[in-house]
This record gives C-alpha cells, structure tokens and sequence, in this order.
C-alpha cells in the first residue's frame, strides 16, 4: 500500500524525477499519449466507418464485415506489435499501424451492424418520400446508428489507449510509457502513478466521447430512449467489443 | 528489480560472441533453425504456460460470472451494479491493471496478480451473456415447463439454461479469445506465456526470428482457440443450426 501513495505522490509532483531534472512531465507524457491514440483514433474511423456504413447501407458482404472485426478481436495486441517490430523495426510508424490493424474493425464492424440493423421499414418510407440512397444513409440511417456507431467508436479508442501503453513493451518509447518501460528510473511507484493515469485517460476519453455521442444524438431521438429509460451501452453487441 | 528476465533464452549476440548460425547473426526476418533450436525449451514452454493462464483465467471467471447471473436473474437489482463494476474494469487498459495490482500485499509479481487481472477482463462479458440469454426465452417456453408441473430450480436448469446455451458460449469464446490476448501482456509482471519470448526478443536488440514466432504462435492459438469454441458452439446447441 505505500507504493500505492507514492504513486499518488509521483502524480501530485507532476512526474519529477529526482535524479534526472530533464524528465518530461506526467502532463508532458500524458498529453503526447492523447495524441499517438488521437492519431490512431482517426486514421482507424477513416477507414473503418466509411467501409462498414456502406457495406450496412447495402445490407450486403454480412459475412466479410462481421468476421473482419471477430478475427481483429482475436489478435493479440503484443504480438502484432512484436511481429510488426520484426519487419517495420521499432518506432512510431509499428505503434500507429497496430493501432489501425487493431481499432478499425471494431469500428467497421459495428457500423455496419448498426445501419444494416436499421428497420427496413423505415428505409423504405424514406425511399417512398423520394430520398436518394446517399440521403437515406446520411439523415436516416445513421442517425438512427448512432448509439452502435459510438459503442463501437469508444470501444476502439479506449483500445487504442490500452495498445498504445502495450508500445511502450514493443520499443516505442513516447508517452506514458516513456515511464512505465523504465521502471529502473522510475521505480514501482513511478511505473504505478503512470499507470493510473493511463486508466484515468481510457475512462476520460470514453466518457468524451459518451458526451459527443450524447450532442450528436438528434433530439427526438435522445428523447424517445430517455422515455425507454434505455442505457446505450446496453446496445453494444457482445460480439463486437474488445479490450487489450 | 527487473521485471524482465529472460530465462534461458539462447539469443545469437549480434556483434559479440560469433553465433554458429549465419542467419541469426545477420538478424534475418525468419530463421527456422533457431525455432527447431529452441522450440522445446522456450517457445513450447511459454505456449504451455499461456494456455494454462487462460484456461484458469476463463474457468474462475465463468463461475464468478455464472453465480452473479443466476442471482442477477432472479433479483435485477443486482444487475446494475455488477455491470457497472465490471465495466470499469474492463475498460481499465491492461497494463495499467496488471500494475496497479501488483502492490497489493498477497499478489505482488506472480501468476497470481496476472489471473486476477485476467478473471477481471472476462466478467463484463460472461455476466453479460449469460444474464442477456437466461432474460430472452420465451416466456411461453417458461410457463410451459411451469404447467407440466416443474420447480423454479428445474426450469432453470432444464429448459432456461439450455435455452440460454448459444449466448453463454459466444460469451465464453469472446471471453477466452481476450484472456489469450491479454495474457501475453502478463508476462511482463509474471514471467508466464508467450509474451516472455517477445519482451527478450525485444529486450535483446528486436531479434526478429523470435518476435516472429511467438508472436505468430499467439495469434495462432487466439485463432485457434476461437475455431475450437465455434465447433462447441455447434455441438452442444445442433437446434441453433436447424433455423
């Protein structure tokens, strides 16, 4: 338990380090941290929300968009990391790329159960009120996506978090686990205060997002499952979600 | 205290000692030489290891998981809390978890601090499943069995759990495929599964036959482990298929 306060104490001095007065700060760490995972976030929805929302607009390729996400499930984070490693050398670029590989098929995967999952009935009034495929994607089906779009969002960052601390094991140095991969400077104490914040920045940044989820949500929507008393979190599909 | 040893690894000393083998010393992509070196003494131990972490890890998680879903069934009070707690948990990033256990007195750098970790990682999931499948048969399905006379306890055991079958496996396959993955990462406090090869290939100047083997040998095991609970899926619930 004295670790335990010391890790607290390492955190309330910012990170300093006696021996070494150029240390980066915790702040320092934990912001660069924000922007490695930033980075990885957005490439991965780049690619995975546009492939999946058409695919679930054109209620086709079931098969390819469902197992894409339950084999990115099944990769280990390390080992990606230890085999990109062995051919891409150490560095920023492997972290980056075992985000991607990592993060977008659970963002691909439940945006296309989200809009395929759109009651086709409703699909078919829009197209009846003369709305072409591209407008019903965008108004209709989304919308109506979007508490799966943002389960499968926030589970992907709050992965893309816990895999870019799992770097710091694989040779990319940045971030907190700039401290948490020297624990001979740092000491437990200092490995563990890293680590609390590397927790309290996964529940931040899912809680971020909850938020961003809650504004984009349109109105009379937000309303109707606030009547249903309905938890949006209670809408991910257990076969779509993955820690690391 | 070093958390990483590398116990008995045979690594080729790039630039040191002369290897006796031309490939390792050159630090090509893949030398199956080293692996056929070393197989029975690092990689199969580590891929014995691994297995048995997570078999452990899911075997106390289901039961943990089961009770508090029989109990959250029949009281829904229960039901918030525990997929609160759990969530928390789950969001946790592992490393940050496998850490922040270690000072606790009892746990420390053991196996036992990683198969808490790891136990952690599969309530949220398994309490999940097994509460969703109990909650979606039928009722008619329930006072059918209730009408030809069968006690809560039957009911549960004969017609709601086998009912419920399809949703508490796929909870167990998503479960175990996460512990498989998340158990490599526990070797870095426990000195346990196949993570201990790739942190000493690391450690040793990123020596890429071993990153390459163990790390591929942990994604075959994910996968396989996922293909081997797919076709239990199929054998223990052959009704699914019927639809």
């Amino acid at each position: 338990m004295h670790t335990l306060l010391d890790a607290l104490r390492f955190i309330g001095h910012n990170g300093a380090l006696p021996s070494d007065p150029a240390a980066p700060t915790l702040l320092h760490l934990t912001l660069q941290m924000l922007w490695i995972s930033g980075v990885g976030i957005a490439i991965s929805l780049a690619v995975g929300l546009p492939i999946g929302a058409w695919l679930g607009h054109l209620r086709r390729f079931s098969f390819v968009a469902i197992n894409t996400s339950n084999i990115g499930r099944a990769l280990p984070s390390l080992a990606v990391l230890a085999i990109g490693d062995a051919i891409l050398g150490l560095g920023l670029t492997v972290t980056e790329v075992a985000l991607v590989i990592l993060a977008a098929p659970i963002v691909l995967t439940n945006a296309y159960v989200g809009i395929a999952d759109v009651d086709p009935e409703i699909v078919d009034a829009a197209r009846g009120m003369g709305m072409s495929g591209w407008r019903i994607l965008w108004r209709v089906e989304v919308p109506l996506a979007l508490p799966l779009l943002f389960a499968g969002i926030r589970t992907a960052a709050v992965y893309v978090v816990a895999t870019a601390t799992i770097a710091s094991l694989a040779g990319y140095n940045g971030g907190l686990g700039y401290i948490i991969s020297d624990e001979q400077s740092y000491h437990l104490s200092g490995v563990l205060g890293a680590a609390i914040c590397v927790a309290a920045l996964a529940l931040v940044v899912d809680g971020a997002l909850a938020l961003v989820q809650r504004a984009l949500t349109p109105r009379g929507l937000r309303l109707e499952r606030d009547l249903r008393g309905e938890d949006v979190d209670a809408l991910v599909p257990v076969t779509a979600i993955s820690p690391s | 205290m070093s958390v990483l040893a590398p116990a008995g690894v045979v690594i080729p000393t790039f630039g040191g000692a002369p290897s006796s083998y031309a490939c390792e010393r050159a630090n090509r992509l893949f030398c199956p030489d080293w692996v056929s070196k070393n197989w029975s003494s690092v990689l199969w131990p580590a891929l014995r290891q691994h297995v048995l972490l997570c078999v452990v890890a899911v075997a106390i998680g289901f039961v943990i998981s089961f009770a508090l879903a029989l109990l959250a069934y029949r009281r829904r009070a229960v039901e918030r809390p525990v997929i609160l707690i759990s969530g928390i948990l789950y969001t946790i990033p592992s490393l940050a978890l496998f850490e922040i256990l270690v000072p606790f007195k009892p746990l420390g750098l053991s196996d036992r601090t990683a198969e808490v970790a790891l136990v952690s990682y599969t309530l949220l999931i398994l309490f999940r499943n097994i509460v969703t499948g109990l909650r979606e048969v039928p009722d008619e399905v329930r006072e059918a069995a209730r009408g030809m006379g069968m006690t809560d306890r039957q009911c549960l055991w004969r017609v709601e759990l086998p009912l419920a079958l399809p949703s508490i496996i796929a909870g167990v396959r998503i479960a175990t495929v996460t512990v498989v993955a998340l158990a490599t990462v526990a070797s870095y406090i426990c000195d346990q599964g196949l993570g201990v090869p790739i942190l000493a290939a690391i450690q040793d100047g990123v020596f890429k036959t071993e990153l390459i083997a163990a790390g591929g040998l942990a994604v075959a095991l994910a996968l396989c482990a996922d293909g081997l609970l797919v076709l239990l899926q199929r054998a223990l619930t052959p009704w699914a298929r019927a639809r």
